[in-house]
Formats: C-alpha cells, sequence, structure tokens
C-alpha cells in the first residue's frame, strides 16, 4: 500500500472513528455533567428563559455595540476566516468527491480559482489571528498549547491543500496524501482541542443565555 | 531471422535502397519521437550507419500479448523498419515462423554468438509458484529462461506493466507468486517500459534510443525513461484547463463529459499517473483513452490493481475491498464509535458526579 492508499484508506478510517467516537464521548460528558441547583425563584417563566436561552444563540454572535470598537475587528477576522475554510472545504470539487463519497450524495461546487484565491485569502487571515495571539498581552496570557497547536494543524491542512491543488513542490500523489494525512490528524484532534467549540459554542451560549435570563437578564 | 548479425545498418540500409537522406529523415524523426534535441538524429544516423545490427531477444512470459500487438502497431519507427534495418530480433516467439526445437537454437545460437551485447526484451511477469510450473516454455521455467538469458544480456527492457511492476498477475492474491523482472534479475541494467499495454512508441523508441546511444536514458525512480514518463497524463491532458476551471464531469457521457470537462470525479488516474498517453496519444497520435471519454486506469503505475476503484475519485474515501465507500459503512462506523463515545462520555460524567458529590459532602 503506498502513502496515498494509507491516507485515504486506513488512516481515515480510523481518525474518523476517533472522531465520531471522541466527538460523542466529550458531548455526553458535558450534557450528562450535574448543572448545581439553582436557589433563587426564577424570574421568569420556563418558557421565557428557554427562549432567552435561544436568543442569545444570535445576540451573542454579533459584537455588543458598547464593545464594537474593541471587538470587532477580531469578530471580523474570526467571522471571516471561518467563512473562507467553510467555503473551502464544503465547495471545492475534490472535497464535494470525498464528502459525497461518505454521505452518499454530492452538490455543486465552486470554480478551482476562486476556492484557490479563497484558501489564500483565508491563510492570510490565519496569519493575522495568530500575530493578535501573539502580541496582545492579554491574549497572549490566555493562550496555551491547545491553542497554538489547533491553529497549527488547521493550517496545516490549508497549507497542504493549496500545494496538492496547485501541483507545488511534489509529486500530486504525494501532495494530495500528505493533505489528506494532515486531515486525519485534525480528524483525531478536534474532539481533544479547541476545535471542539463547533460543537460547544451554540450549546454554551444557549445555556448561559437560558441561566442569565432565569435571573431576570434579557439576552 | 538472422542469428549472426555483422551487417552493419548503413550497409543493410543501402542494400534495402534506402538513401542518405531518407536515413537522416527517419533518425531525425525519432530523435524527435524520443523529445531528444534536433543534433541527436545527425549523431543517431553516424552511430547507426557504422554500427552492426544488435541483436534483439524478445521473452514472453506470463502475459496477454497485449504489449507485443502494441509494439507492432507502432509508426514511427514502425516495427518493419527497426527489425529490417536497425536491430536483429533473433528470438520472438509470437513472430518467428520456426518452433520447437529449431527455434530453441535459434535463442541459444543467439544468446550465444551475441554474449554480453544482445538487447533482451521481456514482456509479462515471472511466475515462480508451484515451481515455475505456470509458464514454462521448452522444459523451462520462465524463470529459469530469464535468468539465463539475462546473463548475457547488456540491457533488458521490460516491456509492459506485467514485466515492470509484476501487472495483473502480481495483483493481490498473487496466485502464481509473479515477480516483474526488477524482482528476479539483480546486477543487470533493466529499463522499464509500463503501460497496459505500453505505447508503442514508447517501446520502439526506448529500443532505438539505447541502440543508437549505446547508454541507458534517464530514468526516474521506477526505472522509466523520464523523456516519456517525465510527466502525469494530467499535466498534459487537454482537459486540465476544466480541472483548473472546476469543471468536472459527474457521469459518463453527460453534457460536462463530452464537452471536454475534467473526469476527475468519475475516477480518472491522470494526476497520479506518470506515462506519455496524453501527449503521444495512439495508434499514430489518433486519440488516448481519455479523449475517448474514459478516466485514465494508471495502468502504467505500480500495482495499479490493487490501487482502489477505478471509478473513484483520488480524493475520495477508500476503505473497503472495492477501493471504495459507502454511504452505510461510514454509518456503520460512525454508529460503532459513537457507541463506545457515549459509553465513554457516560462513564465521564458519573465520575464527575461522583466527585462532585463528594466534594460537596466535604
Amino acid at each position: 500500500m503506498d502513502l496515498l492508499g494509507f491516507a485515504r484508506g486506513p488512516a481515515l478510517e480510523v481518525s474518523v472513528g476517533i472522531f465520531c467516537a471522541g466527538v460523542v464521548w466529550r458531548i455526553a460528558a458535558f450534557a450528562l455533567l450535574k448543572i448545581r441547583r439553582e436557589q433563587s425563584r426564577p424570574r421568569q417563566s420556563v418558557l421565557r428563559y428557554v427562549s432567552e436561552g435561544l436568543l442569545a444563540t444570535a445576540s451573542r454572535s454579533w459584537p455588543h455595540p458598547e464593545f464594537t470598537k474593541r471587538t470587532g475587528a477580531g469578530e471580523a477576522l474570526g467571522y471571516s476566516y471561518h467563512m473562507g475554510l467553510f467555503v473551502v472545504i464544503l465547495l471545492y470539487g475534490p472535497h464535494i468527491a470525498l464528502l459525497g463519497s461518505l454521505v452518499g450524495f454530492t452538490w455543486p461546487g465552486l470554480p478551482s480559482p476562486l476556492i484557490t484565491g479563497l484558501a489564500v485569502v483565508t491563510l492570510t487571515l490565519f496569519c493575522g489571528v495568530l500575530f493578535r495571539r501573539l502580541t496582545s498581552p492579554v491574549m497572549r496570557m490566555l493562550s496555551n498549547f491547545d491553542d497554538y497547536f489547533t491553529w497549527f494543524i488547521t493550517m496545516l491542512v490549508l497549507v497542504t491543500g493549496l500545494a496538492a491543488s496547485a501541483h507545488l513542490g511534489a509529486r500530486y500523489e504525494t501532495l494530495l496524501a500528505i493533505h489528506i494525512l494532515s486531515v486525519d490528524g485534525l480528524l483525531v484532534w478536534f474532539p481533544f482541542g479547541k476545535l471542539m467549540h463547533a460543537f460547544y459554542i451554540m450549546p454554551s451560549r444557549a445555556i448561559n443565555g437560558a441561566i442569565l435570563a432565569r435571573k431576570g437578564a434579557p439576552s | 531471422m538472422s542469428t549472426t548479425p555483422q551487417v552493419t545498418v548503413g550497409e543493410m540500409l543501402r542494400r534495402n535502397g534506402v538513401s542518405r537522406r531518407a536515413f537522416i529523415k527517419f533518425c531525425t524523426a525519432s530523435a524527435s519521437a524520443m523529445a531528444l534535441p534536433a543534433w541527436m538524429g545527425a549523431a543517431m544516423a553516424e552511430q547507426l550507419r557504422h554500427a552492426p545490427r544488435p541483436s534483439v531477444v524478445y521473452l514472453s512470459f506470463q502475459e496477454c500479448t497485449g504489449c507485443f500487438e502494441s509494439f507492432t502497431r507502432s509508426f514511427a519507427p514502425t516495427i518493419e523498419n527497426l527489425m529490417f534495418d536497425v536491430i536483429s530480433l533473433d528470438y520472438d516467439d509470437t513472430l518467428m515462423a520456426a518452433s520447437g526445437s529449431a527455434a530453441e537454437a535459434a535463442l541459444a545460437t543467439a544468446m550465444k554468438d551475441n554474449y554480453g551485447k544482445y538487447v533482451l526484451i521481456v514482456d509479462g511477469s515471472i511466475p515462480t509458484g508451484a515451481g515455475g510450473a505456470c509458464c514454462t516454455a521448452g522444459g523451462r521455467s520462465a524463470d529459469m529462461t530469464l535468468r539465463a538469458a539475462a546473463e548475457g544480456a547488456a540491457v533488458i527492457l521490460a516491456v509492459g506493466t506485467c514485466a515492470s511492476f509484476g501487472g495483473i498477475p502480481f495483483a493481490n492474491p498473487n496466485p502464481t507468486n509473479a515477480w516483474p523482472v526488477s524482482g528476479i534479475v539483480a546486477g543487470k541494467p533493466i529499463i522499464n517500459v509500463s503501460g497496459c499495454p505500453p505505447i508503442p512508441e514508447v517501446i520502439t523508441g526506448t529500443l532505438l534510443q539505447y541502440v543508437t546511444t549505446g547508454k541507458l536514458p534517464d530514468l526516474d525512480e521506477n526505472l522509466r525513461p523520464k523523456a516519456y514518463f517525465g510527466n502525469t497524463i494530467h499535466d498534459r491532458c487537454y482537459r486540465r484547463p476544466f480541472y483548473d476551471a472546476g469543471k468536472f464531469a459527474k457521469s459518463f457521457d453527460d453534457e460536462g463529459a463530452r464537452s471536454g470537462w475534467c473526469l476527475y470525479e468519475l475516477g480518472c488516474k491522470g494526476p497520479t499517473t506518470y506515462n506519455a498517453c496524453a501527449t503521444m496519444k495512439w495508434n499514430d497520435g489518433t486519440s488516448f483513452p481519455i479523449e475517448s471519454g474514459h478516466g485514465c486506469l494508471g495502468c502504467s503505475e505500480p500495482d495499479f490493481w490493487d490501487k482502489g476503484s477505478f471509478y473513484a475519485a483520488q480524493s475520495s474515501a477508500d476503505w473497503n475491498s472495492a477501493g471504495e465507500t459507502s454511504p452505510r459503512e461510514v454509518l456503520e462506523l460512525a454508529g460503532g464509535t459513537a457507541a463506545a463515545g457515549a459509553v465513554l462520555g457516560v462513564g465521564a460524567a458519573g465520575m464527575g458526579r461522583l466527585r462532585q458529590h463528594h466534594s460537596e459532602k466535604e
């Protein structure tokens, strides 16, 4: 078996298995955590604070007007590279071929030059994110290995993907194998690192919003 | 078929009424077909005129004769040009009129008279299972014949993917325990001309290049001439602009496929296959498989038969014996691992609650 066969064969199969097991494990462990009983009397009806919780998923996804000047640029950066990543992952022909082989259906993609351009922009934004993390004293203090490794592995997937699509630096089969192996690595890391925010971010915003609404603070 | 090639190529051409001018034109065309510089045409002509016609021995083992069929369909140079003017094909059991002991004697004489000088062309893999009984001729196994013939050969041309990399007989489960030439012969220069079959002009061109220059061509890591195997089919494919534009045919003979869109999503192996199909093409440059609407199978690469489905994109998952992945398999894997994850998660949450309970008590 050659490197490409290994990357898209056993390595991908094992990494998808670890990804599924890890994600369900983390979600189950999180969902079944005992929530401390609130001793105070609810200020709102159950229906109201549940709906406030759902509302919080939207309201907390946008910078608060009071902090726009301070956090707006960071949020714009975050949203931009996330959107770039989604488009590159979901709308590139060879990616659709892979995802299609897993889910059983395909969808139209975008022209490759557009995807390549977006990937380069996303890569640049990624560098900006790291720069911000390294230059901001507060961010630097808050950052740990998890943050840097998550940045590194996501960046690796982008860089190897660009090299494979442009056939740069080595033979296509080697570049493609390295790219798929980097994706395998990302899938393995996903449940154990900060990438889990993909699953946690909305529930945690909703739960926080609901708890605060119960205490009388509107979302 | 002569077994004593003493006549020079120049003499042979004069006898056949071939003018010097026509001969130089032939050499220039051959050099061009081999992607050699223009001056090589004149150098080849000079070298050939004074050189005795080299003896060539062609051995066929575990194969389908497709490679030889391909060999006979070369247009530049043609096999007639080669056989009558440039080489002395002293043994080829498919072409020769002689049979039985006469054929065996021709082989023995050619090997003895040209010891250390003849070119050995091998077509087919070499089965070593069942004591070599899977492929025998003249009471000898393919293995024995190859070892004996390789001993006195100046160079070995392994023609076709079976001789170069084992090919289909070598594919899992390899019931005859077949090997490529390089798996049997050591210490001799080997040139692999892979393909199933190889492009005719690549076989004749490689042979001609060796015969005229007396040197091995530049070879890649799979011992294939870089002049023909230096680029991927994808790099030179006329559908490549559509790959770059992200236009992929979704099924054979759909509007996209007919409009020349890239066949990547239909499993084309062009991006990982090194060969000259897209430039030299077949049948005197008429077309090649991708031009006929079918993706490349990657037949000139090692283990092409075991590298997954011919019809799955190279970026797609390869999890089952057919080299593909079905949504059902994905569901089974995801379901099984998710269940295991859920058990772990429940356990982790239970442990957490216990810890919480103890700390609250304290």
